[in-house]
């Protein structure tokens, strides 16, 4: 019945972590793309913090005459139209990119957890808590209904354009994802007979769902932190793109994208296709992660 | 007279399954626990005695019936009065493991109720949670660890600990022993027979474990379908079972002396389904004693031997009780 029982000899704390971390070194040398991910996590953080300093260029002022210079070796990525170096700006972007991104997600991690517990817990509860649980699922529904873009355009056209916009724009779009993962999670958890013994020890409800259930409720919610991340970037690009995003000059993928958009006609892909390709790995490098993370975190899966 | 503890009187717990479905789990069930004796609830798989443990500690809702503890009615309690009645009735479950939550230190799961009971401070219960697991054997090096450094046998100390924590009267016994190997069985009976001599503690034992349940508990009740068909004192019924029922399912089990073996009473086919019970005694489709009458109604429980019920029409007969042995004692 029960067999996840490991054998029962005592074993330090330590001595479990080592054990982890090399199991966890096994499973990754065997997935490049969760390695190449990694990387990718590790150089867009470091570039954050450190990019504009290490860039060998000002990223947000002009080379007077520099206009459209094609890539050389005193511009690697060339220069935009208004004599910009595009490969500073293309490391730059990581700090409002992943800024961005990271508040974005951490906000709609907390609030979707803690409504897909609440919403998973009391679904076919009686009352109040039900009635609750019903409105969280169909104010995510109609959320989901509304096309994504659309709807970051429209609150971030309602509050004006601004990095807390986008913020709060991706945050929005980002809770129906945790939200029902974590519902998922929930309708699991709460079933297990130590939910049935936490009644016993005399918890209320509440304590039970947010002491209990929730901690052991948040592993799909954390596995979606990486792609949601990913996804977050491409949204404040796009957003940026469109002009909705963070305002010009501030160095960000979409918007530079959007600055040599017209240049890529007229023969100037360096301007767009830098940024585009940064964008790109990072997207793809964020969502590797997360999927390593899942199939690391499936027992049958980690082989 | 021995005090009443727990007293339950015509339970029922019918689960809707569907369109106009109802799993008819629980039947009408009467029986009760004196202060300090243990009554084992036996029964096949599906028989419904889980549920009749988890309807007394209101973990489900009975559909009917009345659930009086020391006094005091449980089934018609509000949340908060079952809260403050929760450190006098624990439980012991049968998954040792998934009982535990898993993220949490042995320490802070068996400290959980006295916390909740809200009488001691954190040096009390600092103390007390030491004691408790000093009582199910277990070193206070267990405290900082977490469930899954366990083996089975310990988890299901810890679960004991955790239950006797907060002193209480009762505790339910959810086949405690049926996902442990035979030769940690034993131990955890022994623990749970000294424990209840030293804290005077009552047991309800849910088990379909026979042998079990013959070592360690005072009184039997045997469910079939939702329905308890045979209810004696142990020793006795374990040596002249009366029901058909009863009968069947002792004579299965195997001892090691087979001189103490029953000889072989078998039935007849599966146990229906609780969603569309038989007409009748739910036995009589397999019953190699069935008559006519047995399809018509269910038969009234009967006193045929002092302090041993049947529910049986043609248990004196066949068993060629004479009529007087059963006007012994008063009813039970």
């Amino acid at each position: 019945m029960t067999t996840l029982v490991d054998g029962g000899g005592p074993q330090s704390r330590k001595e479990a972590a080592a054990a982890e971390f090399r199991n966890f070194l096994a499973f990754a040398r065997r997935r490049p793309g969760f390695i190449f991910g990694l990387c990718v996590v590790v150089v867009t953080v470091f570039l954050a913090i450190c990019g504009p300093y290490i860039a060998p260029y000002h990223p947000e002022r002009a080379l007077p005459g520099a206009g459209l210079q094609p890539p050389s070796g005193q511009h690697w990525m060339g220069t935009d139209v208004s004599g910009m170096d595009v490969f500073s700006r293309v490391i730059s972007a990581p700090r409002i990119d992943l800024a961005i991104a990271l508040s974005a997600t951490l906000i709609a991690f907390v609030g979707g957890v803690l409504l897909g517990v609440v919403s998973g817990f009391y679904a076919g509860a009686r009352g109040i808590p039900r009635v609750a649980s019903e409105a969280i699922m169909r104010g995510a529904d109609i959320l989901q209904a509304f096309p994504v873009f659309i709807f970051a355009l429209a609150l971030v056209g309602f509050r004006g354009p601004g990095t807390e916009n986008v913020i709060v724009a991706l945050a929005f779009l980002n809770i129906p994802y945790f939200l029902r993962v974590t519902r998922g999670a929930v309708f699991q958890v709460r079933e297990r007979p130590f939910i049935e013994a936490a009644r016993c020890a005399g918890n209320k409800e509440v304590r039970i769902a947010f002491v209990h259930v929730m901690p052991n409720a948040l592993g799909p919610a954390l596995a979606n932190v990486s792609p949601g991340i990913g996804f977050a970037i491409l949204l404040t690009a796009a957003l940026s793109f469109v002009g909705a995003g963070v305002p010009k000059p501030t160095p960000e993928w979409g918007s530079m994208i959007s600055i040599g958009a017209p240049n890529m006609m007229t023969g100037q892909w360096w301007t767009a296709l830098f940024p585009g390709l940064a964008l790109g790995i990072t997207v793809l490098g964020y969502a590797l992660v997360g999927d390593g993370i899942r199939d690391y975190m499936d027992p049958v899966n980690r082989r | 007279m021995a005090e009443r503890l727990l007293e339950v009187t015509n339970l029922v717990k019918h689960f809707p399954v569907g369109h106009r479905r109802t799993v008819k789990a629980i039947n009408d069930v009467s029986f009760h626990i004196d202060r300090g004796e243990t009554l084992a609830l036996v029964g096949e798989s599906g028989s419904g005695k889980t549920t009749v443990g988890r309807c007394i500690l209101r973990l489900i809702e009975p559909t009917q019936g009345r659930i009086t503890f020391a006094g005091a009615q449980v089934d018609t309690m509000s949340a908060d009065q079952l809260r403050a009645l929760r450190p006098r009735v624990q439980m012991v479950f049968q998954e040792p493991y998934d009982s535990l939550n898993p993220r949490m230190r042995i320490r802070k799961i068996v400290e959980e109720p006295i916390f909740l009971a809200g009488e001691m401070t954190p040096a009390q219960r600092h103390d007390r949670v030491a004691e408790v697991l000093e009582m199910v054997r277990l070193g206070a090096d267990a405290m900082d660890k977490y469930p899954h450094q366990f083996s089975a046998g310990e988890q299901q100390r810890i679960g004991i600990a955790r239950a006797i924590a907060t002193q209480p009267e009762l505790v339910v016994l959810d086949e405690p022993t049926s996902a442990l190997d035979v030769s940690v069985r034993a131990e955890i009976l022994d623990l749970l027979t000294d424990l209840q001599e030293d804290l005077a503690l009552s047991y309800l034992l849910i088990s379909h474990d026979l042998t079990a349940v013959r070592r360690v508990c005072h009184r039997v009740a045997i469910m079939y379908l939702g329905k308890i068909v045979e209810r004696g004192d142990s020793d006795a019924l374990f040596e002249q079972p009366l029901h058909p029922y009863s009968r069947a399912l002792l004579s299965s089990v195997l001892y090691p002396d087979p001189s103490e073996q029953l000889s072989r009473f078998l039935l007849s086919g599966e146990i229906p389904s609780p969603i569309d019970l038989p007409p009748g005694c739910h036995l009589h489709g397999r019953c190699p004693w069935a008559v006519d009458t047995c399809n018509d109604a269910y038969p009234d429980a009967e006193e045929l031997l002092p302090g041993r019920q049947v529910a049986c029409f043609r248990a004196r007969e066949m068993n060629a009780l004479n009529g007087d042995a059963a006007t012994g004692g008063p009813s039970a």
